[in-house]
Parts: structure tokens; C-alpha cells; sequence
């Protein structure tokens, strides 16, 4: 067997292993955080060497579990598609293994059930590995459950409170329903190609309206699980409530598994493309990452504003998969490879920024204990290095120069503006209406990172907790830190990288990127010398080296500069509670596209008689979306009561009524 | 690409930085000969910035270490952006470094440290700067890579210089898609660049400051570095108009004759666009800050009025 197949079973039976181990946490604590979220972290090693040798190697390998059915073998494959992904959830686990141990003894004191974290986290872990590997329909599925139940029970682990009861409710429902798209279009597939396994759907001979009707389920169900609008509104209460690790494998990794899936599922097994395809993917992804960031502005409470933030990311990159079809339809593969790549590519960073913003707010909670931005404030000061990373972490995402968010936002860029190949005028104006949005969409970011940095790091505490915060244990800061120094090299020698990721095109298309490196490893030119150029590696040493010049020559080193009073133009000494909050400087940003949002604002008056003013934004996808199909079911549940009469006699005729109704279908 | 070439390239943006505080001094100049003041002589911002280095820095006790990195940061950041920007000659290789969208990133990572300083202290003031300083390039920043994206796809190339080559081969004044771009950016530039009806350099009233209410709290040193970028992004922006739309004169040769008449030419298409921006801050009044987004969303739509003209008009034909 080869390498890369015997590292990625490694780590499937680590982390199974790592399941197993927490059960006995439940009579010795220690064990969680000694034993069981170390093996977390040697099942990410694992999985990131199993992923990178498979990169490296250029062919598939295939392998048989000693699992499954005898008619139904569980196979597994892993070609440059799964081992992108395997390596891009490895590196996620490796950094969250190493993070772990110190937060997870914050549980051991309290009453929360150490062996049902560190046990669903294994098999959750399990879950997610497996779907990458899986070559077949029937593990695709079993792994994708496991997955979905597995993180159900994570998202609902402090189910004390109400609230994280009903948002780990709606997870699972929209994991169902999602589950039963995907379900479905594999459906269509089996039944062209003949059998589960990805082998036979891909020979699969597909009428084009099954075709659609395939794409549009996967589109679907992928998408929910995904959190593209206007399906993403259980995303932000789920991804939230659970233990801030496992936020960071929810958001990070969980839904670039979503992504893989559509991947495999689109250009993998469908493997034809229509250009409708491409623009009903590029207008939802569009929408997905202007309504997530502008949502993330209005939120307060960290977690829940990085996890509206992911689905911004994930909008962006289902712009770039979007591009790819719109390219690919239209016959031009290399600028399909091109589109690809900046989606494959902004996964990866998403999933390394998001890792590192969720990590350092799971370490605000563990040392302020304190989720609210209106609370925080000079937190830099208290926690240097969390500090430090998380600014790695807003840089990254607000797409800046020279970190990895740019680069990727920089490629799909590249591939939004090539639109002119393009024969229709109407496909070049969406093409051009979405490269605003994303230009929108990456300012708007810049605006929410500002906020969240500037109220929360910067300025002075605005609780007592947080004013003593202590810094973070050394295992926090190291996992974290990992994360901060990917983004910093994948932002600086991008080409190292995007030329190992030009292997994913290569075996799913028939096309790499062979002009992405031309000029050498300095220059990043995805599409073509003439066309666009970018050379990360000499902007950012021209940033660093001018940079340190200008603090030794004028700031003549680290030379002490006098402290004073705050000037803020000779009025009162500023004091914590005149700062701009977080809800005063999106204000300015609510006011202008106050359109978008459900705002509910006024004055209560409350219980003592006081009164008190109150500003409540609401998702308008509630509203649109989820209640109307809420009332649809409900009311269809009632059409349905009316067959319970109570009588056994009455059943039994309708059991034989759809008895017969079943036989007749299958004659 | 060698080494006069290179050398080429330093002393290029070795000039924005040295010419950047003149065009401000020449803005005021004419600003105050049109209020019939004499004004002050146009190299008072050198002096202005040699008298600052020369002062003591003073930090609050409640800064951070991001404070006092900040000026740099953001100073070295909007040169990088300036120097990528043909000035005087195009057969420079630093274009290949950055092309446009670079250009717009490095211009918003300066941005993002301006406004974080200008959280840092914990002051009103400070936040309420790096708000509205946020609000309002979240508006302009995509209409201004809309308007650059417009002739980008005309030249096929997000590449400064070969936009500004492309522009002087083939320019064809009267394209829809050109004047929509040019008016959509100009727009940009003022609100970017701070300048009247967006924002005030010379306010002293606290509530109407955008800029100068996020280096409230510099001084010395810092308050000139701060400066000079802020001068500096005036003349990026200066030159990203002159250059592009009106690229005529600009040398393309590394002979001495070519780069002399291109030094002169800039000179005077920005003392010309000087004289445009005086002109327009006298006769219009600062507006609410409300009233901005208005303002910027016709940039926006101006822009993308530009890229739907060219992608629906002029590439098929």
C-alpha cells in the first residue's frame, strides 16, 4: 500500500483512538488533555503528511476498509483533490491539537461531560477525514452522517442554556435536510452510472436534465451544509455555542469539507458544465459574501461575528468555483484552472485565518471570560502574543498585503477580469457586476476586522474581567501561533504553493497552471506574464526591510518615548466608557445599507421603571426564508393530522394502500 | 530589466516622496491667492515636516506598541503603492511587482493601520475617525478598482504600465466606458485623499474630522510621518489620473531628454490638476457626513457604468 494511503489510515485510527481514550476521562480528567487531544494533534500530522505526499506524487491510490458490507466494500482513494483537503483539515487539527490541552482543563473543573467532548471530537474528526477519502457514494454518506451527528453533539455541549439547545436543533435539521440533497443527487448518479462507487458514476452517461437536476440538489445540499445565503442562517447560531476549538473546526475546516464535496460532485463525477451552472453559483456566492460581511459588522459577540464572517469566505470562494464553471462551459480550461485554484486556494486560507481568530477568541473566553466585543478593550496589552496573532489573523482576512487573504482575492481577481475571452455580453456584465461585489465585499471586511481589532485589543478595558485578563498558556499561544505563521508564508512565497496546487487541475481537469511561475518563484503571474504580475516575496521584504530602516534611523531603535495624558483636544482625561463600542462604529455602516437589515430599535421601558434604549438587527433570512417554510411544513403537518382518526382498522388500510401504490411504482 | 533600469525605478520613488509635500504647498497657495490671502510659500509643508522630526514624540500612557509601529507602517505602505505608479517613466520594473489590485491592497493596509492607531489611545475622537474613515473607503475603494479594472480590461493587463502604454497607442477620448471611469475615480480621489466636500485638511472642529481626528493624538515624528503619507496618497492619486488618462508626454525611453520631459510634463499636468482641486474646494462647501455615501455611491455606479459599457459595448465590437 502506499505512503500517503497508510498515513491517512493513521490518522483516521488516531483519531478514532483519541475517541476512545476520552471515555476514560470520565473517572480520570487528565486524560482528556494528556492523552486524548494529543493523539487530535498526531492525527492532523498524519493527515497534512498524507495530503502533501499525495500532492507531490501526481496519481491516485486506492484502498480497501476492512468495513462495510460484502456487497458494498468501503473503498478509498486519494487522488490530489482529497489530499489538498486532507492536508488542509490535517494542518487545521495538528494546530487545534496543540491548543487544545490547555483550554480543555478549563472543563475539568466544571460539570460538562469530559468523555462526550473528547469522544464526539474524535469521531467527528473521524467523520470529516473519511468524507475526503471516501470513493464511494455509501461511505461518502456514512462519513457525512457521522460528521453531521457527531458535530450535533459538540455544538449542544453546554446545552444549560436554552438557546444552545435550540441552535444545536436547527443544526441538525439543516444537516438532515442537507444530507438528504446530497443523498439525492448521488441518487441520479447511481442510477445513470449503475453503482455507488465514484468509479461508475463518473462513467455515468448523464441526460442533461438530470444532469441539472443532480447539480442543483449537490448545489443545495452542499450549500447548506456550506452556509451560503439564504440557507446560512443556522450556521451562526451553531458554529458559536461550542467549545471555541471546536468553532475553529467547525468554521475552518467542516465547511471546506462542504466545499470538497461540491467539488467532487460537480467536476469530478458530473464532470460536464453548463454555463447557467456557473452563473447560479457565482450570483449565490456573490450574495453570500456581501450579506455575510455586512452581517458580521452588526454582530457584537465575537464568535458569532467570525462565524458570519465564514460565510463570507465561503461566498468568495464559491465566486472563484462559480468562475471555473462559467469558464469551463465555455470550453476555456486553462482559465478554469485558474479559477479553481484561487478557490482551492482561499480555502486553505480561510481555513488558516479563521483557525487563528476562533483560537485567540477561545482565548479571550479562557482568560476574561468574556465573548462580548462592548466588554473588551486593551486586551493587547494584557495578552502580547494573542495580541500579535490575531492581528496576523485580521490582516489575512481583510485580504491586505502581503498576508495569504490577498493573494487569494488577488487570483480571483485575476480570473473575474478575464471575462473579456468571454462571447456573451451578458455573461461578461454578471461576471463584472460580481467583481464589484467582491471588491465591496473585501473593503467591507477591512471595516469589520478594524472594529473587531480596534474595540477589542486596542483602547482601554471596559469590564473588570477583562482589565485582568492573564496572558494565555504557553500551549494556546503555540497552536495559535502555527496558524499566524502559515498565513504569513502563504502570503509571501505564494508561488511554492500554488504551484503544488496546480496539481488538483491537473487530475481533475487535464490542465494545470503552467504560466502561474514563469518568470521564477518570485513572480506569482496566474493567468500570464503580459496579463498580471505580482511579486509577494519583494513587497513584503520591501515592507519589513523599510520598515525596520525607518525605526532605526528615526525611531533610533527601541529608544523609550515619553508617556503624557491622552491630548483628545484638552477636553475631560478619556475614560473607558467614552470610547466608540463596536455598535457605534458600525453605526455610520447600518445607516447606509440599513436596507438589508432587520433593525429593531427604540426605547423599553424596563422592570424598575427606568427606561432603557435597545437596537436588535435581525437576519432578514429569517423572515424571507426559514419562517415561510416553517409555516409550508406546519401547515402541510396539519393537512396530515387529519388521517389519524385513531382507529387501528384505518391504518392498516393505509399501510396497504401505499403498499400497493409502492408495488405499482416498482411494476 | 537591469540595473539603470532599477536604479531607474529607486529614483523615481525617491521623487514622490520629494515632490509630494510641494503639491500640497501649491494647492494652498492657490487656494489662498483665490480668498485674495497671500498664503503662506509653497515649501511651508517641507518646513512644517523638518520642524516636526525635529520635536519630541510624545505617546499617551494608555498606546501600545501598534501606536508607535503604526506611522511607519502606514508611511512605508503608501509609498510602496506610490512607487508601483509610473511617474515619469514606464519602462520601470517595479510595476511588475505590484500591479493595480496591489496597488488598492497596500493602499488599505495603510489604511487599516491609520485607523487602528486612531483606536488605540481609547479616545472619542480616535474612534470616531477610524469609523467614519472606514465607512467611507469601504465606498470608494471598490468604485476606485472598478474604474481601474475598466481600463485594465481594455489593455488586458491589471499592469500599470502596460495600461499607460496601451492608453497611448490606441486612446480614444470619446469611449463611454473612459469618461465614465475618469469621473468615477476623480470622485475617489477626493474622497480618498480627504479633501473637500468629504473631508477638511484644515479643520479645527473636532466633530467634522475624518483624518485629522485619527493622528489627534501623534506628535513629533510620528505626526510627520503621518503627514507625509497622507501628502503622499494626494500625490499617488494625483498621478494615477494624470497618468492613466492622460498619459501624453510620459517617457518611454531611459534616455536624459525623455525623462527630463517627462519629469516637466508630470510637473505641469499636476500643477494643472492642483490648480482644478483649488478651484473646486473654493467654490463648494464641506458636505454632511451623511451625505458622503451619496456621494460616493455615484462614484460607484459611475465606475461600474465604465466596466458594464466596456464589457457590453466595447469588446464584442
Amino acid at each position: 500500500m502506499p505512503a500517503a494511503l497508510l498515513c491517512a489510515e493513521a490518522a483516521l485510527g488516531l483519531a478514532l483512538l483519541s475517541a476512545v481514550t476520552s471515555l476514560f476521562s470520565l473517572r480520570v480528567p487528565r486524560v482528556l488533555r494528556l492523552l486524548a487531544t494529543p493523539l487530535i494533534g498526531l492525527s492532523g500530522l498524519a493527515a497534512l503528511t498524507a495530503g502533501l505526499v499525495a500532492l507531490l506524487n501526481g496519481h491516485a491510490a486506492t484502498a480497501e476498509l476492512p468495513l462495510g458490507l460484502p456487497w458494498l466494500p468501503w473503498q478509498i482513494r486519494l487522488d490530489a483533490l482529497s489530499g489538498f483537503f486532507l492536508s488542509v483539515i490535517g494542518v487545521v487539527i495538528l494546530a487545534v491539537g496543540i491548543y487544545a490541552p490547555a483550554y480543555v482543563r478549563d472543563f475539568e473543573h466544571s460539570r460538562d461531560s469530559l468523555p462526550s467532548l473528547g469522544g464526539f471530537t474524535g469521531l467527528f474528526l473521524t467523520g470529516m477525514l473519511l468524507v475526503v477519502l471516501a470513493d464511494g457514494a455509501f461511505v461518502f454518506m456514512v462519513a457525512w452522517e457521522l460528521m453531521s451527528l457527531s458535530s450535533y453533539f459538540l455544538v449542544a455541549f453546554h446545552h444549560d442554556h436554552a438557546a444552545n439547545r435550540r441552535a444545536a436543533y436547527l443544526y441538525l435539521l439543516m444537516a438532515h435536510v442537507g444530507g438528504l440533497a446530497i443523498l439525492l443527487s448521488f441518487g441520479v448518479l447511481a442510477a445513470f452510472g449503475g453503482g455507488f462507487g465514484f468509479d461508475a458514476m463518473r462513467g455515468a452517461d448523464l441526460a442533461p436534465g438530470w444532469a441539472s437536476g443532480a447539480f442543483v440538489l449537490a448545489f443545495f445540499g452542499f450549500g447548506l451544509k456550506a452556509g451560503l445565503v439564504p440557507l446560512h442562517a443556522w450556521l451562526p447560531e451553531a458554529h458559536p455555542v461550542a467549545p471555541s476549538h471546536i468553532s475553529a473546526l467547525m468554521s475552518g475546516v467542516m465547511l471546506k469539507v462542504a466545499v470538497y464535496g461540491f467539488i467532487r460532485l460537480v467536476f469530478d463525477l458530473i464532470g460536464r458544465y453548463h454555463w447557467q451552472w456557473g452563473v447560479a453559483v457565482l450570483a449565490i456566492g456573490s450574495i453570500s459574501a456581501l450579506l455575510g460581511v455586512l452581517y458580521a459588522l452588526m454582530q457584537h459577540d465575537l464568535k458569532r461575528l467570525l462565524a458570519y464572517s465564514s460565510v463570507e469566505n465561503i461566498g468568495i470562494i464559491f465566486m472563484g468555483l462559480g468562475l471555473a464553471l462559467l469558464f469551463l462551459a465555455t470550453g476555456d480550461e486553462r482559465l478554469g484552472a485558474v479559477a479553481l485554484v484561487a478557490a482551492l486556494y482561499h480555502s486553505l486560507n480561510h481555513a488558516l485565518f479563521k483557525a487563528v481568530l476562533f483560537l485567540g477568541a477561545g482565548t479571550i473566553l479562557h482568560s476574561a471570560g468574556e465573548r462580548d466585543l462592548e466588554k473588551m478593550g486593551g486586551l493587547l496589552r494584557r495578552m502580547p502574543w494573542t495580541g500579535l496573532f490575531f492581528l496576523v489573523g485580521c490582516i489575512a482576512i481583510s485580504g491586505l498585503p502581503p498576508l495569504n487573504g490577498f493573494v487569494s482575492e488577488w487570483l480571483t481577481f485575476q480570473a473575474a477580469l478575464q471575462v473579456w475571452q468571454l462571447d456573451s455580453g451578458v455573461l461578461r456584465s454578471v461576471v463584472a457586476i460580481s467583481a464589484a461585489m467582491l471588491a465591496l465585499t473585501g473593503a467591507l471586511a477591512a471595516a469589520c476586522f478594524v472594529r473587531v481589532y480596534g474595540v477589542a485589543f486596542l483602547g482601554q478595558a471596559r469590564s473588570r474581567a477583562v482589565r485582568r485578563a492573564r496572558p494565555a498558556p504557553l500551549g494556546m499561544r503555540a497552536g495559535q501561533g502555527l496558524l499566524a505563521l502559515l498565513c504569513l508564508l502563504l502570503g509571501v512565497v505564494p508561488t511554492a504553493f500554488i504551484g503544488v496546487l496546480s496539481e488538483v487541475p491537473r487530475q481533475l481537469l487535464g490542465q494545470g497552471l503552467t504560466e502561474a511561475t514563469a518568470h521564477g518563484w518570485l513572480w506569482l503571474t496566474p493567468v500570464s506574464p503580459q496579463i498580471a504580475s505580482y511579486s509577494a516575496p519583494l513587497v513584503a521584504a520591501t515592507l519589513f526591510v523599510t520598515l525596520a530602516l525607518g525605526l532605526w534611523l528615526l525611531g533610533r531603535g527601541i529608544r523609550r518615548v515619553r508617556r503624557c495624558g491622552a491630548w483628545d483636544c484638552g477636553f475631560a482625561p478619556p475614560e473607558p466608557g467614552m470610547q466608540y463600542t463596536a455598535t457605534a462604529f458600525a453605526q455610520p455602516i447600518r445607516r447606509v445599507f440599513g436596507l438589508l437589515f432587520h433593525i429593531e430599535e427604540g426605547v423599553a421601558q424596563q422592570p424598575d421603571g427606568r427606561r432603557r434604549h435597545f437596537l436588535r438587527v435581525h437576519d432578514r433570512a429569517w423572515g424571507l426564508f426559514y419562517l415561510p417554510v416553517v409555516r409550508v411544513v406546519e401547515n402541510a403537518a396539519r393537512q396530515v393530522t387529519r388521517l389519524q382518526s385513531g382507529s387501528v382498522r384505518v391504518y392498516l388500510g393505509w399501510s396497504l394502500i401505499t403498499l400497493l401504490v409502492l408495488l405499482w411504482i416498482i411494476a | 530589466m537591469n540595473l539603470v533600469t532599477w536604479g531607474l525605478a529607486l529614483w523615481q520613488a525617491l521623487l514622490y516622496v520629494a515632490l509630494a509635500p510641494l503639491l500640497v504647498g501649491w494647492i494652498r497657495k492657490v487656494k489662498a491667492r483665490l480668498q485674495n490671502r497671500r498664503g503662506a510659500a509653497i515649501w511651508q509643508p517641507y518646513w512644517d515636516i523638518y520642524k516636526l522630526f525635529g520635536k519630541e514624540a510624545r505617546m499617551a500612557h494608555t498606546a501600545s506598541l501598534l501606536f508607535r509601529a503604526a506611522p511607519y507602517l502606514v508611511f512605508t505602505a503608501t509609498w510602496l503603492a506610490a512607487a508601483a505608479i509610473p511617474l515619469v517613466a514606464t519602462g520601470l520594473p517595479t510595476a511588475a511587482i505590484a500591479d493595480v489590485i496591489v496597488i488598492a491592497g497596500l493602499l488599505a493596509l495603510a489604511r487599516f493601520f491609520l485607523a487602528l492607531a486612531g483606536m488605540d489611545v481609547g479616545t472619542a475622537f480616535g474612534g470616531m475617525g477610524a469609523s467614519r474613515e472606514m465607512l467611507i473607503s469601504a465606498l470608494a475603494e471598490p468604485a476606485m478598482l472598478m474604474a481601474v479594472f475598466t481600463l485594465a480590461m481594455t489593455a488586458h493587463s491589471t499592469n500599470l504600465v502596460s495600461v499607460v502604454e496601451h492608453q497611448l497607442t490606441n486612446l480614444d477620448l470619446l469611449q463611454p466606458s473612459y469618461l465614465f471611469a475618469l469621473a468615477g475615480l476623480v470622485l475617489v480621489a477626493i474622497a480618498e485623499t480627504g479633501r473637500i466636500p468629504v473631508d477638511n485638511p484644515s479643520t479645527h472642529l473636532e466633530l467634522t474630522m475624518i483624518h485629522e481626528a485619527m493622528i489627534l493624538e501623534y506628535s513629533g515624528r510620528h505626526l510627520a510621518l503621518m503627514e507625509w503619507a497622507a501628502q503622499l496618497k494626494l500625490l499617488l492619486y494625483g498621478a494615477l489620473l494624470a497618468n492613466i488618462f492622460f498619459p501624453w508626454g510620459i517617457a518611454r525611453e531611459t534616455t536624459g531628454g525623455a525623462l527630463g520631459l517627462g519629469l516637466a510634463v508630470v510637473i505641469a499636468k499636476l500643477a494643472l490638476l492642483g490648480v482644478v482641486l483649488a478651484v473646486s474646494e473654493t467654490v463648494l462647501a464641506k458636505m454632511r457626513l451623511f451625505r458622503v455615501p451619496a456621494f460616493l455611491n455615484l462614484a460607484l455606479l459611475l465606475a461600474l457604468l465604465g466596466l458594464l459599457s466596456h464589457v457590453i459595448l466595447e469588446v464584442g465590437a
